[in-house]
């Protein structure tokens, strides 16, 4: 089980991401008082300088908390919208999707309002791919339905890695990424270990048994039959 | 002044009262009751012995205090420098506004003409000094216009109360024979000084001439400085939704400042209607600009709000707080600015949904964490002091920080089971405690200290827990538990 950049792991087609267009995705926690989410959309935003807009409703505020500036590992503006339904959440992220200045656009919409539906995420697409500005919709306790958004990932928190120098403390996070839709690039599962320091994530191919089918052991059975 | 509902006939005595030391007495009377009689500031009893018909009705001061102040703003049609004058008065500053309504005489017959359609009685002077027009207003011909070297012929046969002197030095001056304005101005100067040498200005007729006469400078305050850059639409009929205007009216207002150049960082959009009111929408842009369809576009919303009541006439649009601007070319093709549409994106999420929701969180000299935190401006300067964070900090932060009930205690570290959210948490790792002391300087007296951990649960949340207190402090029973937020 090698430690694969994440470069290489996502460049199904031998494509590099840098040179791949900004557009827009979404993002499902499982669990949605999960910051594994935002920890993964933050490790996966362009490094630049330019400041973020920062779109919450009011109940993802309420339920997941506010990002706080000095838990965000790098030194960047942002720019924080507070609002309290998510229409205005979907069209305050479509007009800063005009604004070729801004380094990302990040949403939070909790749960399946009827304002995001398919011709939502599809205006969201499109501004963002012509405006080449990385935009993430984080959705918390949503289901997975009809949507435009060129990758769909689910994150979840896994056991964190051994601490270096202390068995007791959880070291470095890690988490369980599943890449369930994609335009670009080959859906698939990875274990992403995060390194603050570095601000760098390295991902593995999960290590776990395959699942039992149900012809598994009838074979065994009919021979001890 | 104004009334609402069904006015009294003209032919009908009515009074209004107001409560004075003895009893009501007279606040104001229409014509017939003072062709009757009867005298303001006299008691109304004695005055029902001299007129058993009359109605009394009980003045609204302060309705017509306000009703004043609201005219005020509403008299800038015809000049923008106007102020209250008095109790029932207002002087307009209009050097240089009466040729737009074709002289000073035909300006008169049209604030008359408006003030009627309002239901105001009306007496207008035009003078060359407030005093001269005060007095000409009261006491003078219908519609007097006094040229500047006129003011000694037309004020003299008018009677002293039209020097705004109080009551005591206008008996004394009745008292000495001196009745018109006239009389007192003939007096010799020397001796009017030398009698009301101590007297204040309302009890000194000496610097109320020369205040009339223009020796003595009485400037005019007017309410509040006006924008000198707008716009303004004048209608041939009410109205009632400004939008159809609104393009052209930005357009005008971004071509003046253009020409002046400069950028608005404040817009008022005023429409004043038919009714005497007017109504005020203001927007307001995070850097200065001047381009009409970002101007346009921040009224898109706002227009909605204005309450048309009967329709309005004429809608202006001005700019407030302009600053200047340059305009800057950032490439070789011409190109647009990137700042300027970071700005722009800010006003209109301002706009749209106010200005406390758009902020930038920035980081503050603070252990406390959620006072480690201050919300700016969006595109206000960073302030220097940037405080060092040594410890690792979670990436989200609750509002306000949740109790957990703890199943399994321990008496070192964090409990090794706990509820939160009605889910059972059980604790496989942890971290800390990192131990932040209240801050004594800003905190109330007993606030406890806090011990944060950083806790690993099964399934591999983590969270920020924090014991609030120790046992034994002195500060309260048994210590809690706080969820305050969650890491990576």
């Amino acid at each position: 089980m090698g430690s694969l950049c994440m470069h290489k792991a996502l460049a199904g087609q031998g494509e590099s991401p840098a040179l791949m267009p900004h557009t827009l995705a979404e993002v499902f926690p499982v669990t949605p008082t999960d910051a594994a989410g935002i920890g993964f959309v933050l490790s996966r935003l362009p490094r630049t300088n330019a400041p973020i807009l920062w779109v919450q409703d009011r109940l993802s505020r309420k339920e997941a908390g506010r990002p706080a500036v000095a838990g965000l590992p790098r030194d960047r503006p942002v720019i924080m919208v507070d609002l309290s339904r998510a229409a205005d959440v979907l069209w305050a992220m479509e007009d800063g999707l005009r604004c070729r200045s801004l380094g990302a656009v990040i949403g939070e919409v909790w749960g399946d309002p009827p304002a995001l539906d398919f011709t939502a995420t599809k205006r969201l697409a499109l501004r963002a791919e012509a405006a080449d500005v990385s935009c993430w919709l984080i959705r918390r306790a949503a289901s997975p339905d009809l949507s435009a958004a060129r990758d769909r990932w689910r994150v979840a928190s896994l056991p964190s890695a051994p601490h270096p120098h202390d068995a007791q403390a959880p070291g470095h996070p890690r988490w369980a990424l599943d890449l369930f839709r994609s335009r670009r690039a080959k859906p698939g599962q990875w274990v992403a270990t995060y390194d603050r320091a570095a601000d760098r994530v390295d991902l593995a191919a999960p290590a776990r048994d395959r699942a039992v089918e149900p012809r598994d052991g009838a074979v065994r059975e009919r021979a001890a039959g | 002044m104004e009334r609402c509902g069904n006015a009294p006939p003209d032919d009908v005595p009515v009074v209004l009262a107001r409560e004075g030391q003895h009893g009501p007495v007279i606040h104001a009377a229409n014509r017939v009751a003072r062709i009757e009689g009867i005298i303001p500031g006299s008691r109304v009893v004695d005055m029902r012995a001299i007129c058993p018909e009359l109605q009394v009705e009980y003045a609204d001061e302060a309705g017509d205090h306000a009703a004043l102040d609201r005219l005020v703003l509403w008299a800038r049609r015809w000049c923008p420098w106007t102020a209250r004058d008095g109790d029932d008065g207002l002087i307009l500053d209009t050097t240089g506004a009466d040729h737009l309504w074709g002289g000073e005489a035909a300006m008169l017959v049209e604030m008359e003409t408006q003030l009627s359609l309002l239901g105001l009685t009306a007496r207008l002077a035009v003078a060359p000094t407030w005093g001269a027009a005060w007095a000409l207003a009261r006491f003078g011909p219908v519609r007097t216009v006094c040229g500047p070297d006129e003011v000694y012929f037309k004020l003299g046969p008018l009677p002293v109360a039209g020097l705004r002197l109080d009551d005591p030095t206008l008996l004394l001056l009745r008292r000495l024979g001196l009745k018109t304005i006239g009389a007192v101005m003939d007096v010799p100067r020397l001796s009017l000084t030398r009698r009301f040498v101590k007297a204040g200005l309302q009890a000194n007729p000496l610097m109320r001439l020369d205040q009339v006469m223009g020796k003595l400078a009485e400037p005019v305050s007017s309410v509040e400085t006006k924008p000198v850059i707008r716009a303004q639409a004048r209608l041939a009929e009410p109205i009632f939704d400004p939008t159809p205007h609104l393009p052209d009216l930005c357009e005008d207002l971004c071509a003046q400042l253009k020409h002046a150049g400069l950028g608005c960082r404040r817009l008022h959009l005023t429409v004043y209607k038919t009714d005497g009111d007017i109504s005020h929408v203001d927007v307001a842009t995070s850097a200065p600009t001047r381009d009409p369809a970002h101007l346009h576009s921040l009224f898109r919303d706002k227009v909605a709000r204005i309450n048309p009541g009967f329709g309005f006439d004429l809608i202006t649009l001005a700019a407030g707080a302009v600053e200047e601007v340059q305009d800057k070319q950032t490439r070789l093709d011409g190109g647009a600015d990137d700042d300027l549409h970071l700005t722009r994106l800010i006003d209109r999420l301002s706009a749209k949904f106010g200005p406390r929701a758009v902020t930038r969180p920035v980081l503050r000299q603070s252990h406390v964490p959620e006072r480690a935190e201050a919300q700016i401006a969006a595109l206000a300067d960073c302030p220097d002091q940037a405080a060092v964070l040594t410890k690792e900090r979670p990436l989200r932060l609750l509002d306000h920080p949740e109790e957990v009930r703890v199943l399994y205690a321990v008496p070192e570290g964090p409990p090794a089971q706990f509820v939160w959210r009605r889910q059972t948490h059980r604790v496989a790792r942890y971290a800390g405690p990192e131990r932040i002391a209240p801050e004594w300087w800003t905190d109330r007296p007993g606030t406890r200290l806090r011990d944060y951990f950083k806790v690993e649960d099964q399934a591999g949340r983590r969270l920020w827990l924090y014991r609030e207190g120790l046992h034994e402090d002195g500060r309260g029973g048994d210590p809690r538990w706080f969820v305050h937020g969650m890491f990576a």
